[in-house]
């Protein structure tokens, strides 16, 4: 059997993990395999890839892909913190953030925030189904209005949209998507990861096992009966010539900050403009008001600074400077001495 | 008039927060120092910025005593809210300069009083209408440097010294200082026995420095790559201090680019996760808090500490409980620091004493923190981190950095990947890392505050997580013998002190005036947690050993009963201080005499 390799000599087992340790038919399971799917085609190099997460079903997932790399399960809905550090220490590293509805709007919304303030380059996934897991079924920070739990109580307060936020906040990527459209999903991964800043991905991925039922806006059959796809988008990455042409006026080209494109075919009678964040706003909020789930790439700004620039980290990795590039020389220790005396 | 009193004195300059009173104070206190006397200044302010009480006293001892000795001898009064207390305050025959304005009807008749209308001067000799405020507060050194016989040479370079940064404030606020000269010079006649002389080979090559100050710079010799904080009092000034040095010294001017990341951080929490995320991607890392940071901070460091992650977390103490006295100097974080997070944790705490220590133990904490990878804490206190202190100026480090157990591609080669993360392979319970971006498809791992096996993988068994935590140990005590010794000063008394921290210089200076009264004390000065052997072995070799600190609850005291074998635990007292202010000698002599006096049973 002839196995295919990527671009830099690997076949798709390499970006594999450990044995899912989640429920059989869970979204965040989809997810994981569409991500493997996106680093093994893009030719990301195991390590330079850091797989950060805070706590939770979602958080569990880094263990299930790219066995090589490195990960960080951190604290819950800590993630962000942990991931700035890495990503300041090393600017070379490709840094995954994998977390969910309850990590980042609730417990860590506060890091979340903040990374998206400072255009942190990281890609961060937000399996998004609801409901905590782990802790057996309690409604999330994201759960709809009029959502019904599995034991029947009604949510009654207003859910937080992540996009949203992340819009309102200066993000630089932000896209809505669903663990059951790989044919979004992947493309939509891959100008994540090629993107230069913070790629924020809120997936719709549902809970099998508590949040999957009638009454529940988090679960297949719902997202599949209300799924409004903006786009069907491409992606063609900078080592690749853009070879396909097509029909003007159907297609919004994202060029992205490392010569990638993100091609946007329009599947919808409304023209977004993905660069508008104004436009980005209303289409989410529109998609609210009919009840339909707008899934697609909602803003991007490609060109954005990013934090390790903005903060001019010389291109050498920080963790990598020695005694020499970090000490005072003697003249300099003596120097701040006699400004002392 | 008696006999001059020369050299020894507590200065007090009682003043409105925000009046611009600091440059002042600063003025005279280098002004003195820069007649070869030694100073200890400490400044004791309100959790306010403008319009609360603020004090600041400069110690003046031949000797060079550092330690605070409250009661001042000489004080400037220009805060008719605290005029009444700030004269209750001052010893016998101590000079009172003060606000003409105020009354001293009925006032003690102990002290002399040198009243100075400082407002009608202001308005009617200082043309500067933006500065007058400030300027106001200048005609009060002009005041003191004639009362004290500070010379006009001496006066100058402290404001040349102070304004530094800006060379056109110096003429400006000699003005006003010569305003001071002038009207006493019209008006008034020394009458209290205080005075200064110059002195020679006291202060000779010293500097001034702030503990945070030094801290920084320790930071930035130990190589510190990612400093990530939020403000807090009283610590702030670390993390700046940081920034600016790294502005001047970190920045490459052809480029502009930065060899360090100082980061203002959303919180404590996120300030600590920053720092751990980069001491794990194998950056030398640090976060700098105080009691309400270290608070937050539990979490993370639990983290850091069970996944072994490096990092360097500066805690400069402050009164609590929950936001107590924010600006007010304590000793109370230790027992909470040393456990710091839930399950069973304990940590490497340092414990600088001087300011050349808050410049070495941070330097050094960095390769503490690289070769146990886990977290480093470096305790210091508002009293240390935030006032000016004289110390030989620090010595340029001559060893290279220590960047611990990390194995690269090549080592991970040779090994051919059979490597675990946390296998003991050395015995001494301290294991091998790889960093992130190694080149190499065996060189990665899964980092997780979960239980983990030796290898790094997921495990929920007992026995794994038994020998984990065993092992951990194992590693604290390899620790032990690493950190910072104590430091003894023993003559054979059977009486003995043990302090830690900034209470060192009380300590001496007790230990000074019981001598003089024929009480030798010894001394211990512990220099870091977990505590050594010498500890014990110190209380053998001491019938009587008092435990000095600034905590209600003896923390220090209590650590050590649990460190001693039972048949010591009953040698030690305990004495202790809590009132937010550094502890004076007195609070350590008065104590040891009324224990000593009883007869022994």
């Amino acid at each position: 059997m002839s196995v295919t390799l990527n671009r830099i000599g690997l076949a798709r087992d390499a970006y594999k993990g450990a044995a899912t340790t989640l429920c059989a038919g869970c979204g965040h399971n989809s997810i994981t395999n569409h991500l493997i799917k996106a680093l093994y085609e893009l030719g990301v190099e195991p390590h330079r890839l850091a797989k950060m997460s805070g706590i939770g079903c979602s958080s569990k997932t880094p263990a299930y892909f790219v066995d090589s790399a490195h990960g960080f399960n951190g604290v819950h809905g800590r993630m962000p913190a942990l991931t700035t550090g890495a990503k300041l220490a090393d600017r070379d590293l490709i840094v995954l953030g994998v977390s969910g509805d309850g990590d980042t709007a609730s417990i860590g919304l506060g890091q979340f925030m903040h990374l998206i303030r400072r255009n942190l380059d990281c890609t961060y996934i937000v399996e998004d189904n609801g409901t905590y897991g782990l802790t057996k079924g309690q409604f999330s920070a994201t759960a709809d209005v009029g959502s019904v739990q599995k034991r029947g109580t009604v949510n009654t307060y207003e859910p937080i949209d992540l996009c949203t936020v992340a819009i309102t906040l200066g993000g630089t990527f932000v896209a809505r998507s669903f663990s059951g459209d790989g044919k979004q999903l992947v493309p939509l991964l891959k100008a994540a990861i090629a993107h230069r800043g913070v790629a924020v991905l809120d997936i719709v991925s549902p809970c099998v096992t508590f949040n999957d039922h009638e009454g529940s806006t988090k679960s297949y059959e719902w997202v599949k009966e209300h799924e409004e796809a903006i786009q069907d988008p491409s992606f063609i990455p900078y080592y690749e010539e853009v070879q396909v042409d097509y029909e003007p006026g159907t297609t919004t080209d994202v060029r992205l900050h490392d010569g990638s494109h993100l091609v946007l075919r329009k599947l919808h009678e409304l023209d977004h403009d993905p660069t508008d964040r104004a436009a980005a706003l209303k289409v989410v909020e529109d998609g609210r008001r009919t009840g339909q789930l707008v899934t697609g790439l909602l803003y991007v700004s490609p060109e954005a600074e990013d934090f390790s620039t903005r903060e001019k980290l010389p291109e050498q990795p920080l963790r990598d400077l020695g005694e020499d590039d970090l000490r005072l020389t003697r003249g300099q220790f003596a120097e701040v001495m006699s400004e002392l005396a | 008039m008696s006999d001059p009193i020369v050299n020894d004195l507590t200065f007090q300059a009682a003043t409105v927060n925000g009046s611009g009173s600091q440059s002042s104070n600063s003025v005279l206190m280098r002004a003195i120092f820069k007649m070869g006397i030694p100073v200890a200044p400490k400044n004791i302010f309100p959790s306010n910025i403008e319009g609360l009480p603020t004090w600041f006293q400069i110690r003046v001892s031949p000797e060079g005593y550092m330690a605070r000795k409250g009661d001042p001898e000489v004080l400037v009064a220009l805060n008719p809210a605290t005029w009444a207390a700030d004269l209750k305050g001052v010893r016998p025959g101590a000079a009172v300069v003060h606000e003409a304005a105020y009354s001293t009807a009925n006032a003690r008749e102990d002290v002399f009083y040198y009243p100075v209308p400082f407002t009608q001067l202001a308005k009617t000799k200082i043309d500067n209408d933006k500065l007058r405020k400030q300027l106001l507060n200048m005609i009060y050194v002009g005041v003191v440097a004639k009362l004290l016989d500070i010379p006009l040479e001496a006066i100058e370079h402290g404001l040349k010294r102070h304004f530094q940064a800006k060379p056109k404030a110096v003429p400006i606020n000699l003005d006003a200082v010569k305003v001071g000269m002038d009207y006493w010079d019209e008006n008034l006649q020394k009458q209290d026995a205080h005075r200064l002389v110059p002195m020679q080979g006291k202060t000779d090559g010293l500097i001034l420095v702030e503990g945070n100050q030094a801290a920084a710079l320790g930071c930035l010799m130990g190589g510190c790559t990612v400093a990530s904080w939020y403000p807090i009092t009283p610590s702030s000034s670390l993390c700046e201090y940081i920034g600016t040095y790294a502005d001047r010294f970190r920045v490459d001017p052809e480029t502009g680019e930065k060899r360090i990341a100082v980061v203002q951080a959303e919180d404590e929490l996120a300030a600590l996760g920053m720092a751990i995320g980069a001491g794990w991607a194998g950056a030398r890392a640090m976060t700098s808090t105080s009691g309400p940071g270290i608070s937050l901070m539990a979490e993370f460091t639990g983290l850091a500490y069970y996944a072994e992650v490096p990092v360097v977390i500066f805690d400069i103490q402050r009164i609590g409980p929950s936001t107590g006295l924010p600006t007010r100097t304590s000793q109370g974080d230790l027992a909470f620091v040393y456990n710091l997070s839930h399950g069973d944790t304990k940590h490497l705490v340092l414990l600088p004493g001087t300011v050349e220590e808050c410049y070495s133990f941070a330097r050094d904490a960095f390769d503490l923190a690289d070769r146990f990878q886990t977290p480093v804490f470096v305790l210091s206190d508002l009293d240390l981190g935030m006032n000016l202190w004289m110390t030989k100026p620090f010595e340029y480090p001559e060893q290279p950095f220590d960047r611990g157990k990390v194995l690269d591609a090549a080592a991970i080669e040779k090994l051919q990947g059979d490597w675990g993360r946390y296998r003991d392979v050395d015995g001494d319970g301290v294991t091998y890392r790889t960093l992130p971006g190694t080149d190499h498809p065996l060189a990665g791992y899964f980092t997780r505050g979960s239980g983990h096996d030796e290898d790094a993988r997921y495990t929920e068994s007992g026995e794994a997580y038994a020998r984990n935590m065993d092992r951990l140990t194992r590693k604290f005590e390899t620790a032990r013998s690493a950190v910072p010794a104590p430091i003894v000063d023993a003559k054979g008394s059977p009486v003995a002190v043990i302090a830690f921290g900034s209470t060192v210089n009380a300590v001496e200076e007790a230990r000074v005036r019981l001598r003089e009264g024929g009480l030798e004390v010894d001394f211990l000065r512990v220099r870091a947690l977990p505590l050594s052997k010498a500890v014990t072995d110190f209380v053998r070799d001491h019938e009587r050993v008092y435990v000095v600190e600034m905590n209600r609850d003896g923390q220090l005291y209590d650590l050590i009963r649990l460190h001693l074998p039972s048949d010591l635990v009953g040698r030690l007292s305990s004495i202790r201080r809590y009132d937010g202010q550094p502890i004076p000698a007195d609070a350590i002599t008065r104590p040891i005499l009324e224990l000593e006096a009883v007869p022994a049973s």
